[in-house]
C-alpha cells in the first residue's frame, strides 16, 4: 500500500477516465479542458437564485425559525448574559429534563468580557470537555435565505462547543447577515486566506426521523438551538 | 455487501405480502413526497434552478480527470492525502491500512454508501478493531447484526418503532421503550461515549469541490460534523464522480438536494472540509485522508448509461417510484434501490448479475420528473434493456417474441391485419362480461386480477375510420 507518491491506481483510474471522455468524438484538448476549468473557477458564477425581498435581518429571524431554531434580537452585546438567563428560566422542560435548564456552560473567548456571573451563570472561556450543559458561540456570519449559521473553526473558535453541549447558544452580529451561501464563501473568500479546516452550516438542532420518519430533536448534538441576533 | 440481485423476483413477491413493510413503505410516500413539493416552491425558478444543477454535474463528468487533479493538488496543499481505490476491496485495503498506521482501535462512521458497496464495516471487525455507525438509522442495521440498508436517505426506514423497540432491548439490554423520543436518546447515549472515545472518524462525501480541495457532509443528525471533529483522524470515501468545480456550484446543488430528498430548505448541518486541524485548533483530524473510489463508475463514463453519475443521492425517484413503494428497498438486493439502483447495480456488478433490476419499471417517468439532476432514468432503463437482448441475457421466449413483434411491427398491412384479428379474439376471449380471467401467454398477469377485453376495433382502424369522415376529432 502506497501513501501518496506514485500511486498506481491513480494512474489506472485516470486512464480510464480519459479513455471513456475521449470515447466521444473528437480527440479531446486536454490543455484546453484544464484552461477552461480554471477560468470556470475563477469566475465563481452564481447559479439562479430565490428572491429575497424585504429586510435580510428579519428573513433571517423568520427562517432560523422555520428550523426550529429560537432567536432574540438585542440592541446591545451588554444584554447578552441576561438574555440567556431569561432563555433558560423559560425552557419547558418535562421533569426528567430539568437538568437541562443548567446554567453551567462554556463560551468562545470572544465572550469571555461579558458579565456572565452578573447574570447569575458559570460560564467559562474554554473548549468542552463534553460534560458542559451550555455552549456559547459567536458565529462568522449567518445566512438570511434559510436561516443558517456559518461557523469557522479555529483557536479561538472550538468546534465542539456548538455540538456536544445540550444547549447551544450563539451570537451572530446583525451587519452580518448575508443574502445566501454564495456571499457567506465570498466573505470567507475576502476576509480569511483560504478555507479554514472547517466551515459548518448550522440550521438549528440536531435531529433524525429515521425512525418512521417522526422528527426528534437532539439526536447526537444539541437539543436546541438559540440564536441572539445582536446589533452593536 | 452480499450481491442478492438476482433474487429480485422471489424477494419482491415475498416483500409485497409483508404487511408489516407494506405499512411501512405508504408512509414514506405520504411524508417525503409532499414535503418535497412544498420546500421547492421557496425556489421562485424550480426549473432553471434544477437545469442549472444538471449542468454543474455534467460539467464534472465531461472533465472528470480535469476536476480530479484540481482536486488532488487543491487536497494535497492543505495536508490531507489523497488516496485512489480501483475496486471494491481497495477501498477495505486502504482504509485498514491507515487504521494500522495511526494505531486506531475504535472507529465511528457516518454514512457512507460506497462503504456499503465494499462491506467496510464488516472488513473492519475482521481486522479486529471496532467500528460504530452513528446515522441512527445505519446504526440500528448494525447492530441488527448488519441488515442491509433499504432506502438511501433513510437506510431503516422499513423498520417499525416496534421492531427498533426490541432490538435495542435485546441488544442493549435495557428496558423497553416504547416512544420513539425515548429510543433516540438512548441511541444518542449509547453512540455519545463511542463519539467521545473513538481514534477515527469516517464519512462519505456528498460533494468533493476541485476548487479547494474539501469534502461536503450534509446530515441532519450533525453526526458527520462530531464524527469529523472528534477524533484525530478523518477518512473521507467517496466515488470520483461526486466532484463538483466551485463552492458557488455547492451552493446551487443544495438548494435542490434537501428538498429533493426530505422536503428540507436546507439541512440542519452542512460541513465544508478542508486540510488537516489548524494551528492552536483545539478539535479536527490531524491526519486526513480521502478515498476516492472508482469501482466501476470509470466504465459507466463511457457507457451509454453515463448520465446516471450526475447521481446526487437524494433518494427523490425511490419516493416517487411506484414499484419501489410497492416493494422496498431490499427487493433490489444490492446498495442502491429504487430506479437509479436499477441502473447503478447492473452497471456496477454486472448486467448478468441483476438481470431483473432494468425491468423492475413501468417507465412511467416519475423519477425522470423529480430528479433534481435531470437524469433520465426510463430512458437508461430502456437502454440497459436493449444491452441485455443483444448480450441475450433475457430468456429466449422474451427474445423470440420481441424480434416477432418488431418483424411485425416494420410491416404495416401486416401488422394491420394481425392486430385487428387479435383483437377479436381477446373480445371472444372477454366473453359476455368483457373481462378476460386467464391470458393465455400472460398467466401471470391475470393470476390476482382480470385484464378488461378490447371494446372492438383498433386504433388503426378508429384513425381511418375518423380520417374518412373528414378529419374530425
Ligand atoms: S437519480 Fe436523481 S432522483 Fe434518484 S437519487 Fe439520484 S439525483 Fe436523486
Amino acid at each position: 500500500m502506497s501513501f501518496g507518491g506514485d500511486d498506481p491506481a491513480r494512474a489506472k483510474i485516470l486512464g480510464r477516465v480519459r479513455d471513456a471522455l475521449s470515447k466521444s468524438g473528437a480527440a479531446r484538448d486536454e490543455a484546453g479542458a484544464r484552461a477552461a476549468a480554471e477560468a470556470y473557477v475563477a469566475a465563481h458564477a452564481y447559479g439562479p437564485r430565490p428572491r429575497m425581498p424585504g429586510d435580510r435581518v428579519a428573513r433571517f429571524m423568520q427562517r432560523a425559525t422555520d428550523m426550529e431554531s429560537t432567536v432574540a434580537h438585542l440592541a446591545d452585546r451588554r444584554e447578552i448574559p441576561a438574555s440567556v438567563a431569561r432563555y433558560l428560566d423559560a425552557l419547558e422542560l418535562a421533569p426528567a429534563l430539568a437538568a437541562q435548564r443548567s446554567r453551567q456552560g462554556v463560551c468562545w473567548p470572544e465572550l469571555a468580557d461579558l458579565d456572565w456571573a452578573g447574570a447569575g451563570l458559570a460560564i467559562e472561556p474554554r473548549p468542552t470537555t463534553g460534560d458542559d450543559k451550555l455552549g456559547i458561540t459567536g458565529a462568522f456570519c449567518a445566512i438570511a435565505e434559510t436561516g443558517t449559521l456559518v461557523v469557522l473553526s479555529g483557536a479561538s473558535t472550538p468546534t465542539a462547543t456548538m455540538l456536544l453541549p445540550d444547549t447551544h447558544v450563539a451570537v451572530v452580529s446583525a451587519a452580518r447577515i448575508v443574502a445566501g451561501m454564495e456571499e457567506a464563501f465570498a466573505l470567507v473568500r475576502d476576509e480569511r486566506d483560504g478555507l479554514p479546516r472547517a466551515v459548518n452550516l448550522v440550521s438549528g438542532p440536531s435531529r433524525t426521523g429515521d425512525i418512521e420518519q417522526t422528527i426528534v430533536l437532539g439526536a447526537h448534538g444539541p437539543y436546541r438551538v438559540h440564536i441572539l441576533v445582536v446589533d452593536h | 455487501m452480499q450481491i442478492a440481485s438476482m433474487h429480485f423476483k422471489e424477494r419482491a413477491h415475498d416483500n409485497m405480502g409483508n404487511a408489516q413493510l407494506q405499512g411501512n413503505l405508504q408512509k414514506i410516500k405520504g411524508k417525503f413526497v409532499a414535503k418535497r413539493r412544498q420546500s421547492l416552491v421557496e425556489l421562485d425558478d424550480v426549473e432553471a434552478t434544477r437545469e442549472a444543477a444538471r449542468a454543474i454535474r455534467q460539467r464534472a463528468l465531461d472533465n472528470l480527470d480535469v476536476w480530479l487533479e484540481m482536486f488532488e493538488r487543491n487536497a494535497t496543499a492543505r495536508g490531507a492525502t489523497v488516496l485512489w481505490a480501483e475496486t471494491p476491496a481497495d477501498v477495505n485495503r486502504h482504509v485498514l491500512a491507515i487504521a494500522a498506521r495511526h494505531g486506531v482501535g475504535k472507529i465511528i462512521k457516518s454514512k457512507s454508501m460506497v462503504s456499503e458497496e465494499s462491506a467496510l464495516d464488516r472488513a473492519i471487525e475482521a481486522a479486529g478493531l471496532d467500528v460504530v455507525e452513528t446515522d441512527l438509522g445505519e446504526y440500528i442495521l448494525q447492530i441488527n447484526d448488519y441488515e442491509p440498508p433499504s432506502h438511501i436517505i433513510g437506510p431503516a426506514l422499513h423498520k417499525s418503532k416496534e421492531e427498533v423497540s426490541d432490538l435495542f432491548a435485546r441488544v442493549h439490554g435495557t428496558a423497553r421503550k416504547v416512544e420513539i423520543n425515548e429510543l433516540c436518546l438512548e441511541a444518542r447515549q449509547m453512540l455519545r461515549k463511542h463519539y467521545l472515545s473513538a481514534d477515527m472518524g469516517i464519512s462519505g462525501g456528498n460533494f468533493f469541490v476541485a476548487e479547494t480541495g474539501s469534502v461536503v457532509l450534509v446530515t441532519n443528525e450533525g453526526n458527520a460534523t462530531l464524527t469529523t471533529t472528534l477524533p484525530d483522524v478523518h477518512v473521507a470515501i467517496s466515488g470520483i464522480e461526486k466532484i463538483v468545480p466551485t463552492l458557488e456550484d455547492v451552493a446551487t446543488l443544495m438548494r435542490m438536494l434537501p428538498r429533493s430528498a426530505t422536503g428540507q430548505s436546507i439541512s440542519n448541518y452542512v460541513d465544508l472540509l478542508t486540510g488537516i486541524r489548524g494551528e492552536g485548533e483545539f478539535h479536527g483530524a490531524r491526519h486526513m485522508y480521502f478515498i476516492l473510489v472508482d469501482a466501476g463508475r470509470s466504465a459507466v463514463l463511457g457507457s451509454e448509461v453515463s448520465e446516471a453519475l450526475r447521481c446526487i443521492r437524494c433518494g427523490a425517484c425511490m419516493n416517487h417510484c411506484p414499484v419501489y413503494q410497492s416493494i422496498g428497498g431490499h427487493s433490489y438486493g444490492w446498495v442502491y434501490p429504487g430506479p437509479i439502483g436499477s441502473i447503478l447495480t447492473p452497471s456496477y456488478i454486472g448486467l448478468e448479475n441483476a438481470l431483473d433490476l432494468p425491468q423492475a419499471s413501468t417507465l412511467c417517468n416519475q423519477c425522470g420528473v423529480v430528479c433534481p439532476v435531470k437524469i433520465p432514468l426510463p430512458d437508461l432503463l430502456r437502454k440497459l434493456r436493449e444491452q441485455q437482448f443483444a448480450r441475450r441475457l433475457r430468456p429466449w421466449s422474451e427474445r423470440a417474441g420481441l424480434r416477432l413483434w418488431s418483424w411485425l411491427a416494420a410491416r404495416p398491412r401486416l401488422f394491420g391485419a394481425s392486430t385487428r384479428i387479435g383483437v377479436r379474439m381477446l373480445r371472444w376471449l372477454g366473453g359476455r362480461d368483457s373481462l378476460i380471467h386467464r391470458l393465455p401467454l400472460g398467466r401471470g398477469w391475470t393470476d390476482g386480477r382480470d385484464m378488461p377485453a378490447p371494446a372492438g376495433r383498433t386504433f388503426r382502424e378508429l384513425y381511418a375510420a375518423r380520417r374518412a369522415d373528414g378529419g374530425q376529432r
